[in-house]
C-alpha cells in the first residue's frame, strides 16, 4: 500500500507570548528550554512542534488543559500567528500567505468546530449553517438549499427555524458540525467538540462523528483532553505536554510502548485488548486450519472466538492470506496484564 | 507587570506600610501647624505663579473660530456643516411632533400638514410597549404620556422629545463607531480612555460656552451638548460588549473567512447586541438628564419651562414641568429596558404587511387620527379645557410649610451648618495646598505605585497652579460631607435589604426610579424648604448620590459566595458574625466601588447646585457660562474633573488591592 500523502505538515512550529517574542526566540538560538523561555519573560504555548496529517485520516492531538493544544490548532489555521516555523497545507506555506489569500483558503478549504459551539445567537439553525456561505456571497436560495442538506446530514431536520438557545448542547454541536461542513472543507478542525457535553451525549456524538467520517472521508485534526476519546476515534494520536509533543503514533503504538512516564500514566487505565491488534500478539507460524481472524482486528474483538473451544486461531490479512497464528495463552496473558 | 502588581498590596499591608503612613501623617500635621511661618507660599498659592490657562483657552477659541483652517475647509465651515447635519432631521421630527409642516417663513407661515395627533403619539407609545413586553408595559407608558397631556405639558414635551429623538441616534451611532475603533486598535483605546474619563467627569456647564460659540444659541447647540454628554457610556459599553464576545465566536468569524467589515458588522456587533442595548438605554437616560441644562443654550421645551420656573421661584409650575420630564423619562427608560430584555423573536414569514404588523398599525393610527382630528379638534390637540394644574396647590403647600414650620426648618439647617458644615469647610480651606498634594502623592504611591503618584500629584498641582485651590476645597468639602452622609444612610439600607429579598425588591424599584429622575428634580424640594445655600445643596446632593451607595452595598453582599456563608454557619457563626466577619469583608471591594460611584454622582450634582448659590468650582463654571467666558469655565470644569479623577483612581486602586488580597478576580457590574 502506498504511503498516503501528507495534507498538512507542521515543521518546528513555536508560539511564545510576550513582547518581542520572535526576536528573543532567535536570540536564544531557536530551541530554548522551558526555563530559558520564562527567564526571557515569555510564556510558552507551543514548542517546536513537528507533525504531518495525512489525507483522509483522523489525527488527534491530546493533552490536558494548558498543554497548548488549543493554541496549536489555532496556529495550524493561522488564527494565532506562530512565532516561528512552517505550516504546509497541500505543500504550500500558510505563513507566507497574504491576508486575502488566507480568507480565500479559510472560506473554501477549512472548517472548524468549537468547544462551546460558537453559534450566533441572533440566527436560526438554518441561518447559522448557511452563514459561511453567506459570507462568501453565495445567493440566498443556493445557500439555504445547501444548508438544508447539511442540517439533514446531522439529523436535525425539523429544527431549521429554532434558535440556538432553544436547543440542547448535543443539538447545538450538531449545528456547529453542519456549519463547518457546509463549505465542503478539505481540512476539518475539531477543537474539543464534545468536551462540553454530558457523558452519554458525548458517546452518542462520537458514534455520529464516526458515521459521518465513514461517509465524508475528510482530513481531520481533532483536539481532545480525553485519552479514551482519542483512542476511540484516532487513526494517529499526538500527546502534548507543556507545549511540546511527547509522543505520536497509533493508539496501539502508544499503549504498547509509552515513550515517557507521563504517557504511561494515561495508558495504564486503558484495557489493552481494546487497542492492541491481533497482528501485534500473533506468532508468525502459518499452516493452521480452523477459525480465522483479520490481522487488523483488536484482541478484544478476536477473544470471543476462543469461547468455541479452539486453542489457536488463524490470522489472515486483508486479502484473506494467512499471516500467522493467534494463541489462546497470548491473549489471556494480554488480558491479565492490563 | 503582573508580578509588580501582586506585590504591592502585600507590602502595603506590612508593618513597614503602616510606619510610612504614620510618618507621613505626622509630617503633614507638623507642616500644617508650623509651616505657615517659613513657607507661606505653600499655604496660599502665589498669584504671580498662576498659569494663565483660562486666557490661553480663550485665545485658542478665538483662533479656532476665526482662523483655523484644515486645508479644504475652515473650522467655522466644519461646525456649520455639523449644524446642518443635525438641523435637518431635527426640523423634520419637530414638524412631525410639534409644529406641523409649514410653508413660508416666520409669522406668515402657513401650516400645510398638522403634526401627528396627540392621540396617535400616545397610541404609538402604547404599541411600542406592547411590542416590547406586553399589555402591562403598554399601560404604563400610556399612563405616562396621558399624564403629560393632562397637566398641560404636551407641546413642551413634544419639543423635548424631538431633540431626544435626534440626539439619541446620533449619540448611539457615534458611540458605537468610537467603541468599535477602540476595540480594533489598542492604540485608539489608549488614546480614548483618558478622553472619555474627562468627558464623563467634566461638568456639562463647562463645555456649554465653547459649544455656544461654535453653534450659536438654539436647538442645534443643545443637541450637540446632549450628544457629547450622553455618548461616552455608549463607547465604553460598546468596547466592553465587544471584548466580552466569546473568543470562539471571533475565531469562528475568521475561520469562515470573514473580511474585517464582515467580522465587525455580521459577527461581533450582532452577537453583542443585548449588551449594546444597555448602552442605548444609558444614552437615552443621559439625554433626558441633559434636558434642563441643554435648555440654557436654547433647547426649549420642558427643560426651558423648569429653568424659567426655577428662576422666578415658581415652584408649582417648575414641579409640573419637572414631573413631565420624569414621566417621559420613565416611559423611555422602561421601553428601552424592555427592548433589552426582549428575547430574540422569530422572524415572521409571509408578505410585507404580515411581517410588519406594528409598523402598519402605527401608520394607520397616524392617518386615521389625522383625518379624525381635522373634524374633531380634541383628537388633534389635547383641549385646554381638560387640562389640570396643581401648580398653585403645590405653591400653597410650600407656603404653608414655610409659614408654619419655618423656625423648625431653620433650626435644623443652622444646627448642621454651625456644627458640621462650617467647621469642616474651615478645616479644609486652612490646609496647605503643598501638604495636601504631597499627601496625595504618598497615597498614590502606597496604593499603586509611582505612576499613580505622579498622576494625582500633577492633577493636584494643576488645580493649585490655575488658581482654583480655595474653590476646589469648597467643592471637596461639600462633596465630602455629602458622600459621607450618603454612605451613612446608604450602607445600612444596603445591608438591611441584602438579606431580605422582598425588601430588596422594593428598594430596587425605589433606587431605579431615583436614578431615572433628572438631577434638577432633587433640587426643587430642597430649595422650597431650605431656600438657597450650602445646606440645600447638600440635601440635594445626598438625595441624588444615595442610590449607588445602597446598590453597590447590597449587590456586594448578595454576591458573596454562598459556600463561604455556609462554611461560616457550619462553624457556628452567629448571623452577626457572618455579616461582620465574612460578608462585609468579602464585599469590601464592591462597597469601595459604591463609594467611588457615590463621589462621582455627588460631584456631578454639585455643579448643578451652583444654581442655589454655592461658592465652589461649580459656581465658577456657572458664572463663566453666564458671562460666556470659555476659558474660565473650562479651567474650572477641568478642576472638577481632576478632583473626580484623583478620587476615582485612588479608590479603584484600593478596591483592586482588596480584590487581589481576597483572591476575587473580577467584580460583577
Amino acid at each position: 500500500m502506498p504511503e498516503p500523502t501528507a495534507k498538512l505538515v507542521c515543521r518546528n512550529v513555536w508560539k511564545l507570548f510576550g513582547s518581542g517574542a520572535a526576536d528573543k526566540l532567535s536570540a536564544m538560538g531557536g530551541r530554548p528550554e522551558l526555563s530559558e523561555i520564562s527567564r526571557a519573560g515569555l510564556v510558552s504555548a507551543v514548542r517546536d512542534v513537528n507533525l504531518d496529517v495525512r489525507e483522509g485520516e483522523i489525527f488527534v492531538i491530546m493533552g490536558l488543559s494548558g498543554s497548548g493544544k488549543s493554541t496549536l490548532v489555532r496556529c495550524l489555521s493561522r488564527l494565532v500567528e506562530p512565532t516561528a516555523g512552517e505550516i504546509l497545507f497541500n505543500g504550500r506555506n500558510l505563513l507566507a500567505a497574504s491576508d486575502q489569500e488566507m480568507i480565500e483558503i479559510r472560506r473554501h478549504k477549512m472548517g472548524m468546530v468549537f468547544q462551546h459551539f460558537a453559534l450566533l445567537p441572533h440566527m436560526t439553525v438554518l441561518e447559522n449553517v448557511a452563514f459561511p456561505l453567506e459570507v462568501q456571497g453565495m445567493a440566498r436560495l443556493d445557500r439555504l438549499a445547501r444548508a438544508q442538506e447539511m442540517v439533514s446530514l446531522v439529523g436535525l431536520s425539523g429544527r431549521e427555524d429554532a434558535y440556538p438557545r432553544q436547543l440542547s448542547g448535543g443539538q447545538q454541536q450538531r449545528v456547529g458540525i453542519a456549519r463547518s461542513l457546509a463549505v465542503e472543507p478539505e481540512l476539518w478542525f475539531l477543537d474539543e467538540p464534545f468536551s462540553a457535553l454530558d457523558p452519554l451525549i458525548r458517546r452518542e456524538m462520537q458514534d455520529e462523528f464516526v458515521r459521518l467520517q465513514s461517509v465524508l472521508r475528510k482530513t481531520i485534526v481533532f483536539i481532545t483532553h480525553d485519552f479514551d476519546e482519542a483512542i476511540r476515534l484516532a487513526d494517529r494520536i499526538a500527546i502534548m505536554k507543556d507545549g511540546a509533543i511527547v509522543q505520536s503514533g497509533t493508539a496501539e503504538e502508544i499503549v504498547l510502548n509509552p515513550a515517557t512516564d507521563y504517557v504511561r500514566e494515561f495508558t495504564q487505565a486503558v484495557p489493552k485488548a481494546k487497542v492492541v491488534r491481533v497482528s501485534s500478539v500473533m506468532s508468525k507460524d502459518v499452516g493452521l486450519d480452523g477459525l480465522s481472524v483479520p490481522s487488523r482486528a483488536t484482541v478484544a474483538e478476536a477473544a470471543p472466538l476462543f469461547l468455541e473451544g479452539a486453542n489457536s486461531l488463524r490470522v489472515v490479512d486483508e486479502g484473506g492470506k494467512p499471516v500467522g497464528t493467534l494463541h489462546r495463552d497470548d491473549v489471556i496473558h494480554l488480558l491479565l496484564e492490563s | 507587570m503582573v508580578a509588580a502588581n501582586s506585590k504591592s498590596p502585600i507590602s502595603a499591608k506590612g508593618p513597614a506600610g503602616s510606619l510610612i503612613w504614620g510618618v507621613g501623617s505626622v509630617l503633614f500635621l507638623a507642616f500644617w501647624q508650623l509651616g505657615s511661618r517659613w513657607l507661606p507660599w505653600a499655604f496660599e498659592y502665589p498669584k504671580g505663579w498662576t498659569i494663565p490657562a483660562a486666557q490661553w483657552i480663550g485665545q485658542f477659541m478665538k483662533w479656532l473660530l476665526n482662523e483655523a483652517h484644515f486645508g479644504l475647509f475652515t473650522f467655522a465651515e466644519l461646525t456649520r456643516f455639523i449644524a446642518a447635519v443635525i438641523d435637518f432631521p431635527y426640523r423634520i421630527v419637530l414638524s412631525l411632533l410639534s409644529t406641523g409642516f409649514l410653508s413660508g417663513q416666520g409669522s406668515s407661515a402657513e401650516q400645510i400638514l398638522p403634526p401627528v395627533a396627540w392621540i396617535a403619539v400616545v397610541a404609538i407609545f402604547a404599541l411600542l410597549g406592547y411590542l416590547a413586553e406586553g399589555r402591562r408595559l403598554a399601560l404604563i407608558v400610556t399612563g405616562c404620556m396621558v399624564f403629560v397631556a393632562v397637566f398641560g405639558q404636551w407641546s413642551s414635551a413634544m419639543v423635548t422629545l424631538a431633540s431626544i429623538l435626534v440626539a439619541v441616534p446620533i449619540g448611539v451611532a457615534l458611540g458605537l463607531l468610537l467603541g468599535i475603533a477602540a476595540y480594533r486598535s489598542a492604540w485608539v483605546e489608549r488614546l480614548l480612555q483618558p478622553i472619555l474619563d474627562l468627558m464623563q467627569t467634566i461638568p456639562v456647564f463647562a463645555y456649554l460656552v465653547p459649544i455656544l460659540f461654535m453653534f450659536g444659541f438654539g436647538p442645534t447647540a443643545a443637541v450637540v451638548a446632549t450628544v457629547i454628554y450622553a455618548m461616552p457610556p455608549m463607547t465604553r459599553v460598546t468596547l466592553m460588549a465587544l471584548q466580552r464576545v466569546p473568543s470562539e465566536i471571533r475565531d469562528l468569524g475568521r475561520m469562515i473567512g470573514c473580511t474585517r467589515a464582515q467580522l465587525t458588522w455580521r459577527v461581533m456587533v450582532p452577537t453583542a447586541q443585548d449588551a449594546l442595548m444597555v448602552g442605548v438605554n444609558q444614552v437615552i437616560m443621559l439625554s433626558l438628564n441633559m434636558v434642563i441644562i441643554a435648555s440654557m443654550i436654547g433647547a426649549g421645551g420642558l427643560g426651558f419651562d423648569v429653568l424659567a420656573a426655577l428662576r422666578r421661584l415658581d415652584f408649582g409650575a417648575g414641579l409640573e414641568a419637572g414631573l413631565a420630564i420624569v414621566a417621559l423619562a420613565i416611559a423611555l427608560d422602561r421601553l428601552s429596558q424592555a427592548f433589552v430584555r426582549r428575547p430574540v423573536r422569530e422572524t415572521p414569514q409571509g408578505s410585507w404587511p404580515s411581517r410588519h404588523p406594528y409598523l402598519l398599525s402605527a401608520l394607520a393610527t397616524i392617518l386615521v387620527a389625522g383625518l379624525a382630528g381635522s373634524i374633531v379638534p380634541a383628537i388633534q390637540t389635547y383641549p385646554v379645557g381638560w387640562q389640570l394644574s396643581t401648580g398653585e396647590f403645590w405653591s400653597d403647600v410650600v407656603k404653608w410649610i414655610n409659614v408654619n414650620y419655618f423656625d423648625a426648618l431653620e433650626a435644623i439647617k443652622n444646627f448642621f451648618l454651625l456644627n458640621l458644615l462650617i467647621p469642616f469647610k474651615r478645616f479644609l480651606i486652612g490646609l496647605p495646598w503643598l501638604g495636601v498634594v504631597a499627601f496625595l502623592v504618598l497615597a498614590g504611591w502606597r496604593v499603586k505605585g509611582p505612576r499613580l503618584a505622579l498622576l494625582v500629584g500633577c492633577l493636584g498641582f494643576l488645580i493649585a497652579a490655575t488658581g482654583q485651590w480655595e474653590k476646589a476645597m469648597i467643592t471637596v468639602y461639600l462633596c465630602g460631607i455629602s458622600t459621607i452622609i450618603a454612605m451613612v444612610i446608604g450602607v445600612p439600607i444596603g445591608i438591611a435589604s441584602a438579606e431580605r429579598p422582598r425588601l430588596w425588591r422594593w428598594v430596587q424599584v425605589i433606587i431605579d426610579t431615583l436614578q431615572t429622575l433628572p438631577s434638577f428634580v432633587y433640587l426643587m424640594p430642597a430649595v422650597m424648604l431650605f431656600r438657597v445655600g450650602d445646606f440645600t445643596a447638600m440635601i440635594a446632593v445626598v438625595a441624588f448620590a444615595v442610590a449607588p451607595a445602597i446598590r453597590y452595598t447590597a449587590l456586594g453582599l448578595r454576591g458573596v459566595d454562598p459556600a463561604l456563608v455556609e462554611a461560616g454557619k457550619a462553624m457556628g457563626c452567629t448571623p452577626r458574625q457572618i455579616l461582620t466577619r465574612i460578608k462585609l469583608r468579602l464585599a469590601l471591594p464592591e462597597i469601595l466601588l459604591g463609594l467611588n460611584q457615590t463621589i462621582m454622582f455627588a460631584l456631578s450634582m454639585l455643579v448643578i447646585t451652583a444654581l442655589v448659590g454655592t461658592r465652589d468650582l461649580g459656581q465658577e463654571v456657572y458664572i463663566a457660562l453666564t458671562k460666556a467666558d470659555s476659558g474660565r469655565g473650562l479651567v474650572a470644569g477641568l478642576a472638577v474633573a481632576f478632583i473626580a479623577i484623583i478620587a476615582d483612581r485612588l479608590i479603584q486602586a484600593g478596591a483592586q488591592n482588596a480584590r487581589l488580597r481576597l483572591g476575587i478576580s473580577q467584580v460583577r457590574t
